[in-house]
């Protein structure tokens, strides 16, 4: 393996942002026709090494080699003709524009001048096909890019990416919104791109793809290099251990069911829920004291599902009682007035308001449902976000701090603290953990768990079957946007992924 | 005196102060203040009423653009307000010689202001219900509001003969202007409803992210709503002020240029066009500083056109120390001469 | 799936049923005169607002337009009144023009200065400057100037156009072909389409948006000289609120104001309904003309409503 060649080669990169230091003296290198991953916890440094990679962020110190020559990266302009290609999370294609150009943006082939000198089109779809065809894909690429699914916007952009023969092609959580074929798909797409000779950083959370497709991996921990190591060096248990720092417990959930009364009435039950192209027909139950989890690809429905019972987006069809009574169910507004809570998908987008306090946030839901008749004073506030703030461990130098400069998982605390503040009757938690580190992971279902003990009725929502699998006590499955069944608590994994799988027999997946 | 320095008002006390400072030494009368006729008298009294409009308008723009909006309409609400309150009063005289409004002045007035909180709730029910930017949908009334108010006004100028009319916009209470007392009791609700209700957080919380507010509970609909409706309610009071001060309703030029130094005594109060902390009482000095502006000009004999002029560089200035990479690009030439010295 | 031509149709559309309408109420409407006097007495609006599309596109909005307009036509006549050659004057201030919209560019990109307060604050100064220079209005009398605002151009069939539709006519293709097959153009969408990803996949942002408020400045002040033709005079309150009516042409010409989408074409059909409703106005002769705000006020919001429900269904239906 160590005999393939460097193509790039980072040595003792640092950078500081103001309050933190985000790498310290971190070494990478790349090889050709290598899929090299790079992990770690969030705050780790990878998204400031990335950065530094492409040419997005200078860094303080150390200094990269291409190909054995130093090189400074100032521009992702720049940067990509040196050979060094980014697909990142979150943006992939311009909507507004067709695939064939989103494709060949800055690079269009042109008219010679005396036939106009303009950019040449049937030429530039030409070769966006063949792009595309070289990596194994069949599109029309005359269609608007805002039409097309986001798995299939992200081949285009690693089309886009690998165009300009890049040497290097950085893959920034390139599976976050793909479901399980789409994922492979990709994976044949880094394969091949492999064999043609790419060398290809992988970043991701997801430690079985990372497995699954890579050869080496870099692990950093708190901005410092851990170490580089083969994938058949290092296991799952050993990767976790190198980003956490320590090997972990495993948290079991205590086997005391809660008690069946069924002449109580559901903390929130919904009938026939429904949203036109986004969920059929659906049943739910939640009692008090249950976690009732709810597992399911990506596109099955789970957050459209979380989000209905929520009132944030409209239904088009039934009906949602809460503790047994039909109520007014219009916006998010009505929602908390009734006791219920959510805790949305994207902190980033629907969680925090980043310029306003910890304390502020953790007040704001509460204020919101007190509306305008009464208020929090400051001493209220403080006392309250004081006490969220040490039982749920959160770091912060003070409550009056802006919450943006908090780390991902810290802000994760406080979006729940913000709803265990309204003492909520039932809490719906979409994807608590996602992108939270492995300790604050455990701490966080501690207190959910706590909080189903207590008598609230917790919804919880998860990829990854095996968190749900040991937390819940009952597990509904959907899948193609409707229900495909329920398992009560305890249920093996491989139960839920045959009721995610459905119709097909193993083997054919 | 650091800590002074970064407190939120500092920037616009400070200007405001040398402004005074600079008009108090080229001109010592210009400070004067003396009682006549009953009332506080002299420059900075008449800096006052004047500004009251502006303040008032200015103190409804600023939570417009706390929730991320922006209601460039303005001034052709003045416009309309100060028609309807014209054609209505009216003035004209009656049989005995004395002079008699058409309708009761409480109707007048009111109805002025209701057909202003109207326009509002136009303008927000665009932004709220049809989704339309804010620039865009305020465009459309900014475009045919004028028109509606030439409409109103059969493009004449109508005068107000009726003088308990005036007391608004040129009267006084307790030495000090009516205008002024208008506008000062207007900020204290809302500095009340601000920090006193969860109205401030709530409106911050919209601004800094409008998705997270509403998944919060927040009901930013009818938050913004009230805040749009409270604007043309606030520029219908303006208009009865300012069409009260020249005795008439002139729907071409009433408010003209109004919008534009509404934002500006904001921006210059502190308050982030991108939405999110606002400052009423910044907004307050803000338009100050705009009114201070023009009387200075205006008394040191500079050609008013240099009026213009002088915000534009205001406006510049302010912005560019509002911005982040400004700020920084200072600091990094500020240590760089500081490290080769 | 809604086809991207479709708000284009619906402007063109409106402009056949309006002169449709006119054609049939009055007498004499539908005469090539008539619809070439839409153009002549437009032709500045239709050159700004070629400038203020591309802006728009960019998801920025210029409005200083109507300033620099006024502030070229000051510069002119102060200059031809000081007996600069005519084609000098054009030269210089097409320079002018050129470099403070450039200015207003690099505030805005450099220091992340949002463009409706940059060019609230042009718009401020450029008045300001106008009126420094005089607050009369000045007279134009240069020969030159005279010649080419006289001249017209036979179109046939009785018909004439004067030199600023003319040239009009070349601006509005000039940007059709830049924004349609040039690098500078597409980065352009691309900016309106999503200024971050366009910046990570290594297009010229910054530059293009300096270049963007260049191109309108320019615009702007190629209007000026047009107007120059036009009033043969220059005055501080020339083309006050133009910038709203070409914002308003390029709205009701498709293009959506959040930016990506929309064609230049759009713009010079929504110049001509703009200078339709005038028209129709005139003819009708009763109604007063501030009758026209209202109509345009209308129409703006009807466009701006069609324009959201397209976006709602096409969201619905994705």
């Amino acid at each position: 393996m160590n005999d393939r060649a460097i193509v790039l080669e980072a040595r003792g990169i640092s950078r500081a942002f103001p309050g933190v230091q985000a790498l310290a003296g971190v070494d990478l290198t790349l090889r050709a026709g290598e899929v090299h991953a790079l992990m770690g916890q969030n705050g780790a440094g990878k998204s400031t090494l990335i950065k530094v990679l492409t040419g997005l962020c200078a860094p303080d110190a150390g200094q990269i080699k291409l190909l054995g020559r130093e090189v400074s990266l100032h521009s992702p302009q720049q940067a990509q003709r040196l050979g060094v290609s980014a697909v990142h999370q979150e943006s992939h294609l311009l909507p507004n524009l067709s695939v064939a150009e989103n494709i060949c943006a800055g690079r269009y082939p042109r008219r010679s001048w005396p036939r106009g000198g303009g950019i040449d089109w049937p030429e530039t779809r030409r070769r966006a096909r063949e792009l595309l065809g070289r990596l194994g894909i069949d599109i029309d690429v005359t269609q608007l890019a805002g039409g097309l699914p986001a798995a299939v916007q992200q081949l285009a952009a690693v089309a886009r990416a690998v165009a300009g023969d890049a040497r290097v092609l950085i893959l920034d959580e390139p599976t976050s919104s793909l479901d399980t074929d789409e994922v492979q798909a990709l994976f044949r797409l880094i394969r091949t791109l492999r064999d043609q000779g790419v060398a290809i950083l992988f970043v991701t959370h997801f430690l079985d793809q990372v497995y699954e497709v890579c050869d080496r991996m870099t692990v950093l921990r708190n901005g410092r290099l851990v170490g580089e190591y083969a994938c058949s060096q290092l296991d799952a248990r050993g990767l976790v251990a190198a980003m956490v720092g320590r090997e972990l417990a495993e948290t079991h959930k205590s086997t005391t069911p809660a008690p069946d009364t069924p002449d109580v009435p559901a903390a929130l039950a919904a009938r026939g829920l429904t949203r036109r192209g986004a969920l059929k027909p659906v049943d739910v139950e939640l009692r008090k004291g249950e976690v009732l989890g709810l597992a399911g690809l990506l596109g099955s429905g789970r957050t459209e599902l979380a989000r209905l019972l929520f009132a944030l987006d409209s239904r088009d069809g039934g009906e949602i009682h809460v503790d047994g009574r039909d109520c007014r169910l219009e916006e998010p507004a009505d929602a908390l007035r009734l006791g219920l809570a959510y805790c949305p998908e994207d902190r980033k987008q629907d969680g925090i308001v980043a310029e306003l306090s910890v304390r502020e946030n953790i007040v704001l839901a509460l204020q919101a449902r007190m509306g305008l008749a009464s208020f929090l004073n400051r001493g209220e506030q403080v006392a309250l976000a004081d006490r969220l703030v040490a039982a749920l461990g959160i770091k912060t130098a003070s409550i009056d701090t802006p919450i943006g400069q908090l780390s991902g998982g810290n802000q994760q605390k406080a979006i729940i603290a913000r709803w265990l503040a309204t003492n909520p009757r039932v809490l719906i938690l979409d994807e608590p953990t996602r992108g939270v580190d492995i300790a604050a992971k455990q701490e966080l279902m501690g207190e959910v768990m706590k909080l189903a003990a207590d008598g609230t009725a917790v919804l919880f929502i998860s990829a990854e079957i095996e968190e749900v699998v040991r937390v819940a006590d009952r597990i509904l499955v959907l899948r193609d946007r409707a229900k495909a069944g329920e398992l009560p608590g305890g249920a093996s994994e491989d139960a839920v992924y045959s009721l995610i799988a459905g119709g097909m027999t193993a083997g054919e997946a | 005196m650091k800590r002074l320095a970064q407190h939120a008002l500092f920037w616009p006390s400070a200007t405001l102060a040398l402004l005074l400072l600079v008009n108090g030494v080229l001109n010592p009368s210009f400070l004067a203040i003396s009682w006549r006729d009953g009332h506080l008298f002299g420059n900075l009294i008449d800096i006052l009423n004047r500004a009251a409009p502006l303040m008032i308008v200015s103190l409804g723009m600023t939570l417009v653009i706390a929730i991320r909006g922006l209601d460039i309409s303005v001034g052709a609400v003045v416009a309309i307000a100060a028609a309807v309150a014209a054609l209505l009063v009216g003035g004209g005289f009656s049989a005995d010689g004395a002079v008699a409004s058409r309708y009761p002045l409480w109707f007048a007035l009111g109805a002025a202001l209701m057909v202003a909180m109207i326009c509002g709730l136009w303008n927000g029910l665009l932004v709220v219900k049809a989704g339309m930017q804010p620039i865009v949908a305020t465009l459309i009334l900014m475009v045919a509001g004028r028109g509606v108010a030439q409409l109103l006004t059969g493009g004449q100028i109508i005068t107000v003969y009726y003088p308990p009319y005036y007391v608004l916009g040129s009267g006084f209470l307790l030495g000090l202007p009516v205008a002024l007392w208008i506008a000062a009791l207007l900020w204290l609700v809302l500095q009340l409803l601000a920090t006193r209700t969860g109205l401030g957080l709530f409106i911050r919380a919209i601004g800094g992210n409008p998705e997270a507010a509403r998944v919060a509970g927040v009901r930013a609909a009818d938050i913004a709503l009230c805040v749009y409706t409270f604007c043309g309610l606030a520029a219908g009071v303006a208009g009865l002020i300012i069409s009260s001060n020249v005795k008439s309703a002139d729907a071409n030029s009433a408010g003209q240029l109004l919008e534009l130094d509404a934002i500006l005594a904001v921006v210059l109060g502190g308050t982030a066009l991108t939405g999110g902390r606002f400052s009423l009482a910044g907004t307050v000095l803000g338009a100050l500083i705009i009114q201070t502006l023009t009387a200075t000009i205006y008394s040191l004999g500079v050609p008013p056109e240099v009026n213009l002029v002088v915000k534009a560089v205001l406006v510049f200035a302010v912005m560019l120390l509002q911005s982040a990479e400004f700020r920084a690009l200072v600091l990094r030439t500020v240590r760089a001469r500081a490290g080769a010295a | 799936m809604k086809h991207p031509l479709l708000p284009l149709g619906i402007t063109i559309g409106l402009f056949v049923a309006m002169a449709a309408f006119g054609g049939v109420r009055y007498q004499g409407f539908l005469s090539l005169q008539v619809f070439l006097n839409l153009l002549i007495d437009n032709a500045f609006l239709c050159v700004v607002a070629v400038g203020m599309t591309f802006v728009i596109l960019s998801g920025g909005i210029d409005l200083s337009v109507g300033a620099v307009i006024a502030l070229t036509t000051m510069i002119s006549a102060a200059l031809l009144q000081a007996g600069w050659n005519a084609w000098a004057v054009m030269l210089a201030v097409l320079a002018i023009g050129a470099a403070f919209g450039a200015l207003q560019g690099f505030l805005i990109q450099r220091f992340g200065l949002a463009p409706f307060i940059v060019t609230l604050a042009g718009m401020f100064l450029a008045r300001g400057c106008c009126y420094l220079i005089s607050t009369e209005s000045i007279p134009i009398t240069d020969a030159t100037y005279t010649a080419i605002a006289q001249a017209r151009i036979p179109a046939g069939l009785d018909a004439s156009l004067t030199v600023g539709a003319a040239i009009a006519i070349v601006i509005v293709l000039a940007g059709m072909r830049i924004a349609h097959a040039t690098e500078f153009g597409r980065t352009v969408y691309a900016i309106g389409g999503g200024e971050s990803a366009a910046r990570l996949m290594g297009l010229p942002v910054a530059a293009t948006r300096v270049r963007v408020y260049l191109l309108s400045g320019f615009t702007a002040a190629l209007a000026g000289i047009v107007m120059t033709f036009y009033m043969l005079s220059g005055y501080s309150l020339h083309a006050v609120g133009l910038e709203l009516d070409a914002i308003a042409a390029v709205v009701i010409g498709g293009t959506l104001l959040a930016g990506g989408v929309g064609y230049v074409a759009g713009t010079l059909f929504g110049v001509l309904i703009l200078g339709i409703i005038q028209t129709l106005i005139a003819f009708d002769g009763t109604l007063s003309s501030w009758w026209t705000r209202i109509v345009v006020g209308v129409l703006l919001l009807l466009f701006c409503l069609l324009q959201r429900l397209f976006e709602a269904r096409s969201r619905r239906t994705a």
